[in-house]
Protein backbone atom coordinates (compact mmCIF):
# COMPACT_ATOMS: atom_id res chain seq x y z
CA UNK A 1 0.00 0.00 0.00
CA UNK A 2 1.23 3.48 -0.86
CA UNK A 3 2.45 5.85 1.85
CA UNK A 4 -0.12 8.65 2.31
CA UNK A 5 1.66 11.88 1.32
CA UNK A 6 0.46 13.72 4.43
CA UNK A 7 1.95 10.98 6.62
CA UNK A 8 5.25 11.21 4.79
CA UNK A 9 5.33 14.99 5.24
CA UNK A 10 4.53 14.64 8.94
CA UNK A 11 7.28 12.08 9.35
CA UNK A 12 9.83 14.32 7.57
CA UNK A 13 9.07 17.07 10.07
CA UNK A 14 9.16 14.69 13.04
CA UNK A 15 12.59 13.46 12.00
CA UNK A 16 13.77 17.08 12.13
CA UNK A 17 13.67 18.39 8.58
CA UNK A 18 12.55 22.00 8.66
CA UNK A 19 13.37 23.60 5.29
CA UNK A 20 11.76 22.36 2.09
CA UNK A 21 12.44 23.49 -1.44
CA UNK A 22 12.46 21.94 -4.89
CA UNK A 23 10.94 21.72 -8.33
CA UNK A 24 7.74 19.67 -8.77
CA UNK A 25 7.20 16.25 -10.28
CA UNK A 26 3.90 14.41 -10.62
CA UNK A 27 5.15 11.55 -8.42
CA UNK A 28 5.86 14.09 -5.64
CA UNK A 29 2.71 16.17 -6.17
CA UNK A 30 1.01 14.99 -2.97
CA UNK A 31 4.08 15.70 -0.83
CA UNK A 32 4.52 19.17 -2.30
CA UNK A 33 0.80 19.91 -1.83
CA UNK A 34 1.12 18.83 1.82
CA UNK A 35 4.13 21.08 2.33
CA UNK A 36 2.40 24.05 0.68
CA UNK A 37 -0.60 23.46 2.94
CA UNK A 38 1.72 23.68 5.93
CA UNK A 39 3.34 26.81 4.47
CA UNK A 40 6.64 25.00 4.58
CA UNK A 41 7.62 24.93 0.90
CA UNK A 42 9.92 27.39 -0.90
CA UNK A 43 9.48 26.96 -4.66
CA UNK A 44 12.65 27.02 -6.78
CA UNK A 45 12.86 27.48 -10.55
CA UNK A 46 15.74 25.05 -11.12
CA UNK A 47 16.98 22.10 -9.14
CA UNK A 48 20.55 23.43 -8.78
CA UNK A 49 19.06 26.60 -7.34
CA UNK A 50 17.07 24.48 -4.87
CA UNK A 51 20.21 22.54 -3.86
CA UNK A 52 22.13 25.79 -3.31
CA UNK A 53 19.23 27.29 -1.35
CA UNK A 54 19.28 24.19 0.84
CA UNK A 55 23.02 24.65 1.39
CA UNK A 56 22.38 28.22 2.52
CA UNK A 57 19.56 27.07 4.76
CA UNK A 58 21.82 24.46 6.35
CA UNK A 59 24.33 27.18 7.16
CA UNK A 60 21.45 29.21 8.56
CA UNK A 61 20.70 26.42 11.03
CA UNK A 62 18.11 24.37 9.15
CA UNK A 63 17.99 20.72 8.14
CA UNK A 64 16.92 20.94 4.50
CA UNK A 65 15.07 18.76 2.00
CA UNK A 66 15.17 19.19 -1.79
CA UNK A 67 12.40 17.59 -3.86
CA UNK A 68 12.95 16.98 -7.56
CA UNK A 69 12.37 14.79 -10.58
CA UNK A 70 15.47 12.82 -11.55
CA UNK A 71 15.95 15.00 -14.64
CA UNK A 72 16.82 17.67 -12.07
CA UNK A 73 19.61 15.49 -10.73
CA UNK A 74 21.39 16.14 -14.03
CA UNK A 75 20.86 19.87 -13.59
CA UNK A 76 22.13 19.71 -10.00
CA UNK A 77 25.28 17.64 -10.43
CA UNK A 78 27.74 20.52 -10.58
CA UNK A 79 26.28 22.21 -7.52
CA UNK A 80 26.27 18.92 -5.62
CA UNK A 81 29.88 18.22 -6.63
CA UNK A 82 31.45 21.66 -6.31
CA UNK A 83 29.37 22.99 -3.41
CA UNK A 84 27.74 20.42 -1.11
CA UNK A 85 30.29 17.62 -1.43
CA UNK A 86 33.36 19.78 -0.90
CA UNK A 87 31.91 22.23 1.65
CA UNK A 88 30.20 19.37 3.52
CA UNK A 89 26.68 20.76 3.37
CA UNK A 90 24.08 18.04 3.94
CA UNK A 91 20.54 17.86 2.62
CA UNK A 92 17.96 15.19 1.93
CA UNK A 93 17.28 14.74 -1.78
CA UNK A 94 13.84 13.28 -2.43
CA UNK A 95 14.11 12.29 -6.08
CA UNK A 96 11.30 10.81 -8.15
CA UNK A 97 12.53 7.88 -10.22
CA UNK A 98 11.08 8.66 -13.61
CA UNK A 99 12.06 6.09 -16.22
CA UNK A 100 12.09 3.30 -13.65
CA UNK A 101 9.70 1.42 -15.91
CA UNK A 102 10.37 1.13 -19.62
CA UNK A 103 6.83 2.38 -20.21
CA UNK A 104 7.61 5.94 -19.01
CA UNK A 105 8.01 8.79 -21.51
CA UNK A 106 11.16 8.54 -23.67
CA UNK A 107 12.85 11.61 -22.16
CA UNK A 108 13.04 9.80 -18.81
CA UNK A 109 14.44 6.47 -19.95
CA UNK A 110 18.18 7.22 -20.05
CA UNK A 111 18.23 9.03 -16.69
CA UNK A 112 15.99 6.34 -15.21
CA UNK A 113 18.56 3.75 -16.23
CA UNK A 114 21.75 5.53 -15.07
CA UNK A 115 20.55 7.51 -12.05
CA UNK A 116 21.78 5.15 -9.34
CA UNK A 117 25.15 4.84 -11.08
CA UNK A 118 25.44 8.65 -11.21
CA UNK A 119 24.75 8.82 -7.48
CA UNK A 120 27.28 6.04 -6.83
CA UNK A 121 29.94 7.85 -8.89
CA UNK A 122 29.33 11.06 -6.95
CA UNK A 123 29.37 9.02 -3.71
CA UNK A 124 25.94 10.24 -2.71
CA UNK A 125 24.34 7.56 -0.51
CA UNK A 126 20.90 6.55 -1.75
CA UNK A 127 18.11 4.06 -1.37
CA UNK A 128 14.70 3.54 -2.88
CA UNK A 129 11.91 4.60 -0.55
CA UNK A 130 9.89 1.56 0.52
CA UNK A 131 6.16 1.72 1.16
CA UNK A 132 6.62 -0.53 4.20
CA UNK A 133 10.03 0.75 5.27
CA UNK A 134 9.68 4.52 4.82
CA UNK A 135 10.10 5.38 8.52
CA UNK A 136 13.29 3.37 8.70
CA UNK A 137 14.43 4.83 5.34
CA UNK A 138 13.93 8.37 6.62
CA UNK A 139 15.77 7.64 9.86
CA UNK A 140 18.65 6.13 7.90
CA UNK A 141 18.85 9.15 5.57
CA UNK A 142 18.72 11.63 8.45
CA UNK A 143 21.44 9.80 10.36
CA UNK A 144 23.79 9.42 7.40
CA UNK A 145 23.46 12.99 6.16
CA UNK A 146 24.08 14.54 9.57
CA UNK A 147 26.97 12.20 10.33
CA UNK A 148 28.69 12.49 6.93
CA UNK A 149 27.50 16.05 6.27
CA UNK A 150 26.73 15.28 2.64
CA UNK A 151 23.53 15.00 0.57
CA UNK A 152 21.66 11.70 0.82
CA UNK A 153 19.02 10.63 -1.71
CA UNK A 154 15.73 8.80 -1.29
CA UNK A 155 14.42 7.59 -4.65
CA UNK A 156 10.66 7.50 -5.14
CA UNK A 157 9.20 5.02 -7.60
CA UNK A 158 5.73 5.72 -8.97
CA UNK A 159 3.01 4.30 -6.70
CA UNK A 160 5.06 4.34 -3.47
CA UNK A 161 3.65 7.74 -2.40
CA UNK A 162 -0.03 8.55 -2.74
CA UNK B 1 32.41 52.08 -24.10
CA UNK B 2 34.24 49.07 -22.67
CA UNK B 3 34.84 49.23 -18.91
CA UNK B 4 38.62 49.36 -19.22
CA UNK B 5 38.39 52.38 -21.50
CA UNK B 6 36.66 54.56 -18.95
CA UNK B 7 37.47 55.73 -15.50
CA UNK B 8 35.54 53.02 -13.73
CA UNK B 9 36.55 51.86 -10.30
CA UNK B 10 37.88 48.34 -9.83
CA UNK B 11 35.79 45.52 -8.37
CA UNK B 12 38.30 45.22 -5.57
CA UNK B 13 37.81 48.85 -4.50
CA UNK B 14 34.06 48.32 -4.70
CA UNK B 15 34.14 45.16 -2.61
CA UNK B 16 36.40 46.87 -0.07
CA UNK B 17 34.01 49.82 0.19
CA UNK B 18 31.02 47.52 0.80
CA UNK B 19 32.87 45.40 3.37
CA UNK B 20 33.84 48.60 5.22
CA UNK B 21 30.14 49.42 5.71
CA UNK B 22 29.31 46.12 7.38
CA UNK B 23 28.86 45.14 11.01
CA UNK B 24 27.27 41.72 11.57
CA UNK B 25 25.74 41.19 8.10
CA UNK B 26 26.17 37.75 6.54
CA UNK B 27 27.97 37.87 3.19
CA UNK B 28 28.07 35.33 0.35
CA UNK B 29 30.72 36.04 -2.28
CA UNK B 30 30.64 34.52 -5.78
CA UNK B 31 33.41 32.29 -7.13
CA UNK B 32 36.40 33.68 -9.02
CA UNK B 33 38.46 36.76 -8.23
CA UNK B 34 35.63 38.37 -6.22
CA UNK B 35 36.02 35.81 -3.42
CA UNK B 36 39.81 36.04 -3.48
CA UNK B 37 39.69 39.83 -3.30
CA UNK B 38 37.13 39.88 -0.49
CA UNK B 39 39.21 37.34 1.46
CA UNK B 40 42.37 39.41 1.01
CA UNK B 41 40.66 42.73 1.81
CA UNK B 42 38.66 41.91 4.91
CA UNK B 43 38.16 38.32 5.96
CA UNK B 44 35.53 37.84 8.65
CA UNK B 45 33.59 34.80 9.99
CA UNK B 46 30.40 36.25 8.48
CA UNK B 47 31.89 35.87 4.95
CA UNK B 48 31.26 32.75 2.86
CA UNK B 49 33.47 32.41 -0.19
CA UNK B 50 32.36 30.25 -3.12
CA UNK B 51 35.02 28.48 -5.12
CA UNK B 52 32.85 26.47 -7.51
CA UNK B 53 29.15 26.09 -8.30
CA UNK B 54 29.08 29.19 -10.48
CA UNK B 55 25.64 30.77 -10.84
CA UNK B 56 24.12 29.86 -7.51
CA UNK B 57 25.53 32.63 -5.30
CA UNK B 58 22.18 34.37 -4.72
CA UNK B 59 20.49 30.99 -4.17
CA UNK B 60 22.90 30.24 -1.31
CA UNK B 61 22.29 33.75 0.05
CA UNK B 62 18.53 33.26 -0.25
CA UNK B 63 18.70 30.05 1.79
CA UNK B 64 20.63 31.89 4.48
CA UNK B 65 18.23 34.86 4.38
CA UNK B 66 15.11 32.68 4.70
CA UNK B 67 16.52 30.68 7.59
CA UNK B 68 17.90 33.72 9.44
CA UNK B 69 15.22 36.36 8.79
CA UNK B 70 16.54 38.69 11.49
CA UNK B 71 20.00 38.89 9.90
CA UNK B 72 20.79 40.96 6.82
CA UNK B 73 22.34 38.97 3.98
CA UNK B 74 24.57 40.64 1.40
CA UNK B 75 25.41 38.76 -1.80
CA UNK B 76 28.48 39.96 -3.68
CA UNK B 77 28.02 38.70 -7.21
CA UNK B 78 29.31 39.11 -10.77
CA UNK B 79 27.70 39.56 -14.17
CA UNK B 80 28.76 36.12 -15.43
CA UNK B 81 27.33 34.49 -12.33
CA UNK B 82 24.01 36.38 -12.58
CA UNK B 83 23.64 35.47 -16.24
CA UNK B 84 24.28 31.81 -15.47
CA UNK B 85 21.62 31.64 -12.76
CA UNK B 86 19.27 34.35 -13.93
CA UNK B 87 16.21 32.35 -12.86
CA UNK B 88 17.16 33.04 -9.25
CA UNK B 89 16.43 36.74 -9.78
CA UNK B 90 12.83 35.63 -10.40
CA UNK B 91 12.79 33.41 -7.31
CA UNK B 92 14.00 36.32 -5.17
CA UNK B 93 11.64 38.80 -6.84
CA UNK B 94 8.72 36.47 -6.11
CA UNK B 95 9.65 35.61 -2.51
CA UNK B 96 10.75 39.16 -1.63
CA UNK B 97 13.02 38.42 1.34
CA UNK B 98 13.26 41.73 3.25
CA UNK B 99 16.77 40.99 4.50
CA UNK B 100 18.37 40.39 1.09
CA UNK B 101 20.80 42.76 -0.63
CA UNK B 102 22.27 41.72 -3.97
CA UNK B 103 25.31 43.67 -5.15
CA UNK B 104 26.55 42.78 -8.64
CA UNK B 105 29.98 43.90 -9.80
CA UNK B 106 29.62 44.04 -13.57
CA UNK B 107 32.89 44.09 -15.51
CA UNK B 108 31.29 42.65 -18.67
CA UNK B 109 33.82 39.80 -18.83
CA UNK B 110 34.55 36.33 -17.46
CA UNK B 111 37.61 37.54 -15.58
CA UNK B 112 38.89 34.26 -14.16
CA UNK B 113 39.08 32.54 -17.53
CA UNK B 114 40.77 35.21 -19.62
CA UNK B 115 38.36 38.13 -19.95
CA UNK B 116 36.05 36.67 -22.56
CA UNK B 117 33.08 39.03 -22.97
CA UNK B 118 29.80 38.32 -21.21
CA UNK B 119 26.57 39.74 -22.65
CA UNK B 120 25.94 42.21 -19.83
CA UNK B 121 27.03 45.10 -22.04
CA UNK B 122 23.78 44.75 -23.93
CA UNK B 123 21.56 43.04 -21.37
CA UNK B 124 20.71 45.43 -18.53
CA UNK B 125 20.87 43.21 -15.46
CA UNK B 126 19.43 45.98 -13.26
CA UNK B 127 16.35 46.11 -15.48
CA UNK B 128 16.04 42.32 -15.32
CA UNK B 129 16.11 42.54 -11.51
CA UNK B 130 13.51 45.31 -11.55
CA UNK B 131 11.21 43.29 -13.81
CA UNK B 132 11.71 40.24 -11.58
CA UNK B 133 10.37 42.15 -8.61
CA UNK B 134 13.30 43.44 -6.53
CA UNK B 135 11.96 46.41 -4.54
CA UNK B 136 14.96 48.72 -4.81
CA UNK B 137 17.18 48.69 -7.87
CA UNK B 138 20.06 51.04 -8.57
CA UNK B 139 22.90 51.18 -11.09
CA UNK B 140 26.11 53.06 -10.28
CA UNK B 141 29.46 53.77 -11.92
CA UNK B 142 31.22 55.78 -9.21
CA UNK B 143 32.67 54.60 -5.91
CA UNK B 144 30.92 57.42 -3.98
CA UNK B 145 27.57 56.43 -5.46
CA UNK B 146 28.21 52.78 -4.63
CA UNK B 147 28.88 53.69 -0.99
CA UNK B 148 25.79 55.92 -0.80
CA UNK B 149 23.44 53.33 -2.36
CA UNK B 150 24.87 50.38 -0.43
CA UNK B 151 24.53 52.28 2.83
CA UNK B 152 20.91 53.16 1.96
CA UNK B 153 20.06 49.59 0.98
CA UNK B 154 21.54 48.25 4.21
CA UNK B 155 18.94 50.34 6.09
CA UNK B 156 15.94 49.58 3.86
CA UNK B 157 13.76 46.51 3.60
CA UNK B 158 14.61 44.56 0.47
CA UNK B 159 15.11 42.72 -1.68
CA UNK B 160 17.51 45.27 -3.14
CA UNK B 161 19.71 45.06 -6.20
CA UNK B 162 22.74 47.24 -6.82
CA UNK B 163 24.52 46.99 -10.14
CA UNK B 164 28.06 48.37 -10.01
CA UNK B 165 29.83 48.91 -13.29
CA UNK B 166 33.52 48.12 -12.69
CA UNK B 167 36.70 47.79 -14.72
CA UNK B 168 38.25 44.48 -15.73
CA UNK B 169 41.13 44.98 -13.31
CA UNK B 170 41.66 42.07 -10.91
CA UNK B 171 43.91 42.33 -7.85
CA UNK B 172 46.95 40.09 -7.74
CA UNK B 173 45.70 37.99 -4.85
CA UNK B 174 46.04 34.34 -3.92
CA UNK B 175 43.40 31.70 -3.38
CA UNK B 176 41.07 31.75 -0.42
CA UNK B 177 43.07 30.24 2.43
CA UNK B 178 40.27 28.48 4.26
CA UNK B 179 39.43 24.86 3.65
CA UNK B 180 35.83 24.56 2.34
CA UNK B 181 34.46 22.36 5.13
CA UNK B 182 36.01 24.64 7.77
CA UNK B 183 34.41 27.63 6.03
CA UNK B 184 30.97 26.02 6.21
CA UNK B 185 31.38 25.50 9.95
CA UNK B 186 32.74 28.99 10.53
CA UNK B 187 29.96 30.66 8.56
CA UNK B 188 27.26 28.46 10.07
CA UNK B 189 28.40 29.37 13.54
CA UNK B 190 28.41 33.08 12.63
CA UNK B 191 24.93 32.80 11.05
CA UNK B 192 23.49 30.94 14.04
CA UNK B 193 25.03 33.28 16.58
CA UNK B 194 27.46 30.77 17.99
CA UNK B 195 24.93 27.98 18.55
CA UNK B 196 25.95 25.67 15.68
CA UNK B 197 26.29 22.04 16.74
Amino acid sequence: MAIPAAKFVGRLQEVGFDFFTGVPDSILAGVIAGLIERRAYVPAVREDEAVAMAAGAFMGGKTPVVLMQNSGLGTSLNTLMSLNLIYLQPCLLVISWRGHDAGDAPEHLVMGRVMTQLLDLARIPHRALGADTYQEDLNWAAQVLMKERIPVALLVIKGVLS
Amino acid sequence: MRPEEGVLTSRSRGIGAVLDLLTDELVVVCNGFASREAYALRDRPENFYMIGSMGVTPAIGLGVALSQPRRKVVVLDGDGNVLMGMGTLATIGALKPKNFIHIVFDNEVYGSTGNQPTISQTVRLDQVAKAAGYLHVERVRELDDLIYEARTMLKKEGPSFLLVKVSELADDVGRVGIEPAAMTERFRKAAMGGTAA
